[in-house]
């Protein structure tokens, strides 16, 4: 009897615990959220200003407009004034970069991992340093050879150099991902008659299908992203990116934050829809990581 | 980005195609590797090798790096740069460390914060970075207009004093990446395996020493990885200083990365430039030899 009691009373404690801790949990919680989204916050809280209003000392929006955004729609400021055409060169740069991260990626990998080239791990050693090199430091010197190859002012010269610091690291995923598909596929196909394109196109990369999304993806937040090589590379006011762009704003004398805000809103949408869409896809692999032995 | 990466070991590679190579590359099919594999080895030729080469070149002059010392501005950057990365890095990789123990959690409730706590990394960088310099802004931002309804006084001019504006950048650099290296530690953490806590369990382990015995153990090496990887990436971070302080107030600011396209672009001297980036390699050559030991032992995927 009195066992029992005791027994229920520790139980009583256990809980209490366990509800103290509980609710210490979600104050913590709370104070995550409001760490997270403060930046996030004063971007929507800017955005939604008019122009004047920029400079109250409002915590809240006091009268939130959607001026800003209509004047990023139509363009009407002069430093928005070729906004859209630069999220279509944002955009382009992206697609490009995908696309080529992708095919390069995939024959690279196929040529190390499945057809077992001599001297593989070369390249798989150049494209790890690559990967562990920050892109920064080339910077300079691919300036000046950009222009030698005659890319100067080209979203091609953005493009070559996205793609360069985007396909390490896709070689690896690919690379990782093909050892789980059975060699003895690819031997059937060979006893049968396949040449190493067949077998590329229809063994090796309808089974990579997974992993391409996710390195494309990857390629093209990268992208679009990429704010020092599109400054330096891209000067010619019809050809700049979204990001580029907005760093101009800071350099006016102006004081458009409320334009500059709403605008960055637009440029940051995309990847955000991206990233909660093909989150599964991309974080797939999310327990393959990690410890071992 | 790379939540699921897996470095496939260059050493690895190199043993496994030795032990499975079967001699089966002849003829047409050996001409059909070397087309696959020209695209690649033209870009690290065209992109990688050869600016690497240009950029040695551009920083041999050794009357280059006098003039580098004499610039009081390029001591100073050493020092940012330092700082930055023994605070910032250490800092961000620890408070992730310890976050991802909150977000292994099984409530409802975590996973939905856990897409919140993701959004910093989620926007872009220069958005981000732009909303944070204007916040900090000492006359208007919003910080200061919160401290000025609560305590009726002026707030810090956070970013035209060169303490407060380095500390608003590892601010921002800690907002800003948290999120990605605690996913990365939730992945380690979960590739431990349950029955090592409920053994402990039943032996009277308290959280503290679960923590202790069974999970630092086992995350140590993953850990260490990050933290040289993440040293190495911050290292040439060039946004968060470029956005949140622009190098000032006075030039104050500036890291070796901010410092090396300053003198290169702004000041239109690129051996001045590229002799920055060159003295920042004996820190990074040690820790890309580390790294790649590391994870050449096979040990540590991330």
């Amino acid at each position: 009897m009195s066992g029992a009691s005791l027994a229920r009373r520790s139980g009583d404690r256990a809980k209490l615990l366990r509800r103290v801790t509980d609710v210490a949990a979600m104050v913590f919680g709370l104070f995550l959220v409001f760490w997270s989204v403060l930046p996030l916050y004063n971007m929507i809280r800017v955005a939604l200003q008019e122009k004047e209003d920029v400079f109250k000392t409002d915590v809240l929006p006091t009268a939130p407009t959607l001026h800003s955004f209509e004047a990023v729609f139509t363009e009407s400021y002069w430093l928005l004034k070729n906004f859209w055409g630069q999220m279509g060169n944002s955009f382009e740069i992206g697609v490009a970069v995908a696309f080529l991260t992708l095919a390069i990626g995939t024959l690279t990998s196929f040529t190390i991992g499945r057809l077992r080239i001599r001297g593989g791990w070369m390249l798989t050693n150049a494209a790890l340093m690559t990967y562990v090199i920050p892109m920064s430091f080339l910077a300079i010197p691919i300036y000046w050879i950009m222009r030698r190859y005659g890319l100067g002012d080209t979203s091609l010269a953005v493009i070559a150099v996205e793609v360069t610091f985007a396909t390490p690291y896709a070689i690896f995923i690919f690379q990782q991902y093909g050892a789980s598909i059975p060699f003895e596929l690819d031997e059937a196909a060979r006893i049968d008659g396949a040449s190493p394109p067949q077998i590329f196109f229809r063994i090796y990369l309808p089974l990579m299908a997974p992993a391409l999304v996710a390195i494309g993806t990857y390629a093209l937040l990268l992208s679009w992203n990429e704010y020092l090589y599109s400054f330096l590379l891209l000067s010619t006011e019809s050809k700049i990116t979204v990001p580029v762009g907005l760093g101009k704003f800071l350099n006016s004398d102006e004081a458009p934050w409320n334009y500059l805000m709403a605008a960055a809103i637009m440029y940051g949408l995309p990847p955000l829809i991206i990233y909660y869409v093909f989150r599964r896809h991309m974080s797939g692999g999310l327990t393959m990581g990690g410890v071992k032995g | 980005m790379s939540v699921s990466t897996t470095f496939d070991l260059a050493a690895n590679t190199r043993r496994k195609t030795k032990s499975k190579w079967r001699g089966g590359l002849l003829g047409k099919d050996y001409l059909w590797a070397l087309a696959f594999i020209t695209p690649y080895i033209c870009i690290v030729l065209a992109f990688v090798i050869y600016p690497v080469a240009y950029g040695l070149w551009l920083g041999s002059d050794i009357n280059t790096y006098r003039m580098l010392l004499e610039d009081p501005v390029y001591p100073r950057a050493v020092v940012n740069t330092l700082l930055y990365l023994a605070i910032g890095v250490n800092l961000k990789l620890f408070l992730a460390l310890m976050l991802s123990g909150f977000f292994v959690r099984r409530e409802w409730w975590v996973r939905i914060l856990l897409l919140i706590f993701m959004l910093p990394w989620a926007v872009p960088a220069i958005p981000g970075y732009i909303s944070i310099h204007w916040m900090l802004n000492g006359q208007w931002g919003l910080i200061n207009n919160v401290i000025w309804e609560l305590f009726q006084t002026d707030g810090p001019p956070w970013l035209d004093e060169a303490n407060f504006a380095f500390g608003s950048i590892i601010y921002a650099y800690i907002w800003k990446w948290t999120p990605f290296w605690t996913l990365i530690f939730v992945a380690g953490r979960l590739a431990i395996p349950r029955e090592l806590y409920e053994a402990a369990e039943v032996d009277g382990a308290t959280k503290m020493t679960l923590f202790t015995n069974v999970t630092w153990p086992l995350m140590a090496n993953l850990y260490i990885v990050c933290t040289l990887l993440s040293t190495i990436w911050s290292l040439g971070d060039f946004n968060v200083v470029r956005f949140i302080s622009g190098g000032g107030p006075a030039l104050s600011t500036h890291v070796l990365a901010t410092l090396g396209i300053r003198n290169a672009f702004e000041l239109g001297n690129p051996s001045m430039g590229m002799a920055v980036v060159i003295s920042a390699m004996p820190l990074l050559i040690p820790l890309v030899v580390l790294l790649m030991r590391r994870l050449s032992k096979g040990e540590v995927q991330i």
